[in-house]
């Protein structure tokens, strides 16, 4: 196998790339101004704001910015080789490390390829600080060259950008930047720089006073609103705790627990929230949602009241909206007022930061159980028995091949509650957040509201360089690989060794579960054929770009294989798991039907009297009625 | 669907008019109306933002405005309980049968005529939607050469006011 030259000298972590003769000045005291330059400005602000890592690629208009950087000792440049892979690497690395994450582009097509990462941390919420160079101010607005309008562009997909036109500004932007991408609702923010404006001399200091009149979130939740959903708990016969990405964003995994042991209360899961509660634990039903398990739709379906802990009702949990929780009292807890009877009407609404809210609602309920104690024993018979009769489960596909489920729960299995998970999207993303085993918040890495295939392999590489100690797997789909698989020569070379299982069905899974279901089975345009001419040769593919490939084709060897590429520390690995193309993703809510038309497998619908998909059944929910 | 007035408090910043404007669409709101100007604080911009539509989506709305960075405060001003005006200058033919008759309109109206050419005359108006709208029903008989209408501004009645240093 081929190495890297420079692998051998290459370590994991936010340690500086050791240049001899490197020696920043030493820092003047905070608040004393200093004559710098724009970019000086800029790379002294990013280390008195804490950034330690910066993922991107250097061009023409940021170049100015790469100069001070290289003396840097506080902020490690990662260089990637795509700008996609240095947004989603920021996204992962803040995912898995809860800091902000970084990345940098020039300006025009560099810019433009960091919208999808930004509008995918957008929808996830993810605390992102993106930096683009710009044209020249006295060139701005002239179609010059790798000029875009990024500000103009990244408008609707971040939580808010910015356009420095003094360099006397840049330190207050990046603060700014940071704090409006770390508090309130997390999200992406861009900050544009013109070359010009990093290039003139300015002065420096720290730290700048925020200017930002708009901006108030409430983190202390209503007292009031609190108190009228501990009584609403304190009534329930057959509630959930309906939990969304916000508890782990807020950091409130110890209060969730707290309060569902307090309450006795089943606990359902989001795709974003999958390890905010150990699903080992008893209470814990799944996750809810077009791929959820029986136990959580179900329970959900049938509640009387929905507890919805920072999770935004999105469509692919509700279902039709229509029909959603048709007997449920909602108390809806979330940070962003705007998400509250967005979807679904809140009958509580209680706006501030998750582990405040939980915090006072255990207080509260404690206070409402000293006069009335739900007995939820009826209600636990009832969730037990849709657990026990409808477990997660798979079968072992007729023709003899590989099952990606038994692939996926064994990586979950060997490499255990520790390590970090990272997937693409598509069938594998589902069996990920079904069949491995989340125990501990910021476990789970994905794209869960834009769902950008391409996702998993720079997100495992951001997540590695946050956390240089931890083992990361990348579960990837076949197609979602092709997308991004270029940034593991940026971990074989800047010492990242994640792991990468491919799943390799030779097709785009999840359009393929479609067309199988909903398109007469003519399969459109999603054979990749990976496995008819074996075209890349992922373990090829692995050695060109500096990591050990190794291949998997049978259950005897699924084990080993893990267990090898576990053994491996040294490079990233790639193992190309040729898996059966004909598993398909159970249970499921068809898109655009209601969630009591679940099937947990195909032609099984729990949540109807009749197991079989009877005429009658059909036409009862057409008609709205439950059977 | 009903009309409603908003009152936005925003920034005085370049970009902020593309924000508001750019989340009204990409979020399927209609602006009926929208006019935006400079403040007794130079810092802060007012818009005048008027949207139909029902009271859910209008709080979703208000509620994703407030989420912009450089909106300090949204006050919704109810009809009742503001004075709401609208500016019209409009170019109406008239020539010398006709010019004693339009001026009549334009006076019973309280408008005033801002200028004059053997074929026409421009008239300015001030006033809600609703005589606005009347006095064109009026002129249209005569012809209508040119119309040129501003958005809504409007401002609550009594002594309280809207400032981004007063509590919401």
């Amino acid at each position: 196998m081929t190495s890297a030259t420079s692998r051998s000298d290459a370590k994991p972590g936010p340690t500086a790339p050791g240049v001899p003769g490197a020696r920043p000045k030493p820092a003047p005291p905070a608040g004393t101004p200093v004559r710098v330059t724009g970019a000086q400005s800029l790379v002294r602000s990013l280390e008195a704001v804490g950034a330690e890592v910066v993922f991107g690629i250097p061009g023409g208009t940021i170049l100015p910015a790469y100069d001070p950087l290289l003396d840097s000792t506080k902020v490690r440049h990662i260089l990637v080789r795509h700008e996609q892979g240095a947004g989603h690497a920021a996204t992962g690395y803040a995912q898995a490390t809860g800091k902000v994450g970084v990345c940098m582009a020039t300006s025009g097509p560099g810019a433009t390829n960091l919208v999808t990462p930004l509008a995918d941390a957008n929808m996830d919420s993810v605390p992102v600080v993106a930096i683009t160079g710009q044209q020249s101010r006295n060139l701005i607005g002239t179609d010059a060259f790798q000029e875009a309008d990024i500000c103009g562009i990244t408008m609707p997909v971040t939580k808010h950008n910015f356009l420095v036109t003094d360099p006397a500004e840049i330190p207050r932007a990046i603060a700014e930047a940071f704090h409006l991408a770390s508090t309130g609702r997390p999200g992406p923010v861009l900050v544009d720089i013109p070359k010009d404006v990093l290039q003139e001399m300015t002065s420096f200091s720290w730290p700048p006073e925020l200017r930002l009149p708009g901006y108030r979130p409430t983190l202390r939740p209503h007292g009031k609103q609190v108190r009228e959903a501990a009584k609403l708990i304190a009534k329930a016969q057959r509630p959930v705790l309906y939990v969304g990405g916000g508890v782990i964003k807020a950091e409130a995994s110890e209060q969730l627990l707290a309060l569902a042991e307090l309450t006795g209360i089943p606990v359902a899961t989001t795709l974003m929230a999958r390890g905010a509660f150990p699903d080992s634990h008893r209470q814990h039903v799944g996750m809810p949602g077009m791929h959820g398990s029986v136990a959580a739709v179900a329970s959900m379906q049938r509640a009387d009241l929905l507890v919805a802990l920072g999770a935004r009702f999105d469509d692919r949990v509700t279902g039709q909206l229509s029909s959603f929780a048709p007997e449920a009292k909602i108390v809806h807890a979330d940070i962003d007022p705007a998400e509250i009877s967005k979807n679904r009407k809140a009958d509580v609404p209680i706006v501030g930061d998750c582990k405040e809210i939980i915090g006072e609602l255990i207080d509260a309920v404690k206070t409402e159980f000293e006069h009335e104690r739900p007995d939820l024993s009826d209600w636990w018979t009832q969730v037990d028995a849709w657990r026990e009769d409808y477990p997660a489960g798979y079968e072992w596909p007729d023709d003899g091949s590989l099952s990606p489920q038994y692939v996926i729960e064994r990586i979950g299995e060997l490499a255990g509650p520790d390590a970090v998970y990272a997937a693409g999207v598509g069938q594998h993303q589902m069996w990920a957040a079904q069949f491995v085993k989340y125990e501990k918040p910021r476990t789970w890495l994905n794209s869960g509201g834009l769902g950008t295939m391409g996702y998993a392999v720079p997100a495992a590489m951001g997540a590695q360089f946050g956390l240089p100690g931890t083992q990361v797997w990348a579960i990837d789909g076949d197609g979602c690989f092709q997308m991004t698989n270029q940034e593991l020569a940026t971990c074989a070379i800047e010492g990242a060794p994640i792991k990468v299982a491919v799943i390799n069905n030779g097709n785009l899974g999840m359009v393929r579960q479609w067309q199988n279901l909903f398109y007469s089975e003519r399969y459109s345009n999603t054979d990749l054929g990976t496995h008819k001419h074996r075209i890349p040769d992922f373990t090829l593919l692995a050695e060109a770009l500096g990591c050990a490939g190794l291949r998997c084709e049978s259950k005897a060897d699924v084990d080993a294989t893990i267990r090898r590429a576990m053994e491996i520390n040294d490079r990233p690995v790639v193992i190309d798991f040729v898996v059966g193309k004909d598993a398909q993703v159970w249970p499921m809510v068809a898109a655009g039907t209601g969630n009591d038309e679940i099937m947990a497998v195909r032609g099984i619908r729990p949540l109807f009297d009749d197991d079989e998909v009877s005429q009658e059944a059909a036409e009862a929910a057409a008609e709205g009625e439950q059977a | 669907m009903t009309v409603h007035t908003l009152s936005v408090l925003v920034e005085n910043k370049p970009g902020v008019l593309a924000r508001v404007s750019g989340l009204f669409s990409r979020r399927g709101f209609n602006i009926e109306s929208l006019a935006v100007g400079p403040t007794e604080n130079p810092e802060v911009s007012r818009m005048t933002i008027v949207v139909a539509v029902e009271e859910l989506p209008l709080e979703q709305v208000t509620k994703q405005l407030n989420k912009l960075v450089n909106v300090i405060k949204i006050v919704e001003l109810e009809a009742g309980s503001a004075v709401q005006r609208e500016l019209l200058l409009v170019k109406v033919r008239a020539d010398a049968t006709v010019r004693s008759q339009v001026l009549e309109t334009v006076q019973l109206f309280r408008a005033k005529v801002v200028d004059v050419s053997p074929e026409a005359l421009t008239v300015e108006a001030t006033g809600t939607s609703d005589k606005i709208g009347a006095l064109l029903r009026m002129l249209e008989p005569y012809g209508i050469r040119e119309l040129v209408q501003s958005g809504m501004v409007a401002v609550g009645r009594g002594a309280r006011s809207i400032t981004a240093a007063s509590p919401r």
